[in-house]
């Protein structure tokens, strides 16, 4: 099992002008109204992203042609200030389902007004994901890992 | 974190290093080959490898007498620099419609 240390954890933030409730609104039973269609685990094209608004819900996409991939699972579910979900996306593009090597996102909100509110991302433990069988073995030229970053380096390249 | 930051902008601040990092992502090429295809010449074809060699997004290894560049994809930074841009991206696109939403929603 690889050091705790070994990934830093990725931290972003962003304030939105909207009180707090309706930031984590949007940010949950909305994800799908804003979550980047380029980034998705299944083959077929992405038709909806969900995160079951509950602790222990599912949260998952459902491609064009109704095949579902899972992400990861809600672990915490507090409203309005505070989502727990693990992400469980190895580097084969698979869904890993043993916990061991989930990794997890904490999104935190605080308000700053009664129509702003501050919205912190952690995501960390990515070790975790390393330490997945599939990322040791799971690489080919031109396997989910290799072709998703050509992917993203695409939307990179059209996004700035 | 701003001690993050800046190697990821300079990972991926450059046009044509992104389109170096694009097409190792797709299939291992030769400094020459990948000058083939960009519209730059090959020192500056090492140059943003060196980069991209250094961030751990990239490795090289020989095959004859060619020496082959292809991304590290069981990389630990190849792995954090993919997410982070992945939130990156996300939250810029969630604030836009937290704010563009009606109130009621």
């Amino acid at each position: 099992m690889g050091d705790a240390t070994t990934i830093p954890a990725i931290n972003g933030a962003t304030t939105v002008r909207a009180p707090i409730e309706k930031a984590f609104r949007i940010f949950t039973t909305s994800f799908d109204t804003w979550w980047p269609r380029e980034f998705h685990i299944g083959q077929a094209e992405m038709a909806e992203a969900i995160l079951e608004p509950r602790e222990g819900g599912r949260w998952y996409e459902r491609g064009v042609d109704g095949s579902e991939c899972d992400w990861g699972r809600v672990l915490a579910w507090e409203p309005p200030l505070r989502l727990l979900v693990t992400w469980q996306i190895n580097g084969s593009w698979q869904y890993d389902p043993d916990p061991k090597h989930a990794s997890e996102i904490e999104v935190r909100f605080t308000a700053e007004g009664p129509e702003q509110t501050r919205v912190e991302l952690e995501h960390r433990h990515l070790d975790r994901l390393v330490d997945g069988q599939a990322l040791r073995d799971g690489i080919g030229e031109g396997g989910g890992w290799s072709s998703n970053l050509a992917l993203f380096a695409r939307a990179v390249a059209t996004e700035e | 974190m701003a001690a993050y930051g800046e190697p990821r902008l300079s990972l991926f601040g450059d046009p044509s290093r992104r389109a170096i990092f694009e097409l190792l992502a797709r299939h291992p090429w030769s400094v020459g080959e990948l000058a083939k295809q960009l519209p730059i010449t090959r020192p500056a074809v090492s140059q943003h490898l060196r980069v991209l060699k250094d961030g751990g997004l990239v490795f090289s290894r020989s095959q004859g007498t060619r020496r082959l560049y292809q991304i590290d994809p069981a990389g630990v930074a190849a792995l954090r620099a993919y997410l982070d841009r992945v939130w990156d991206q996300a939250l810029g696109a969630y604030q836009r419609a937290a704010e563009a939403a009606p109130d009621d929603l």
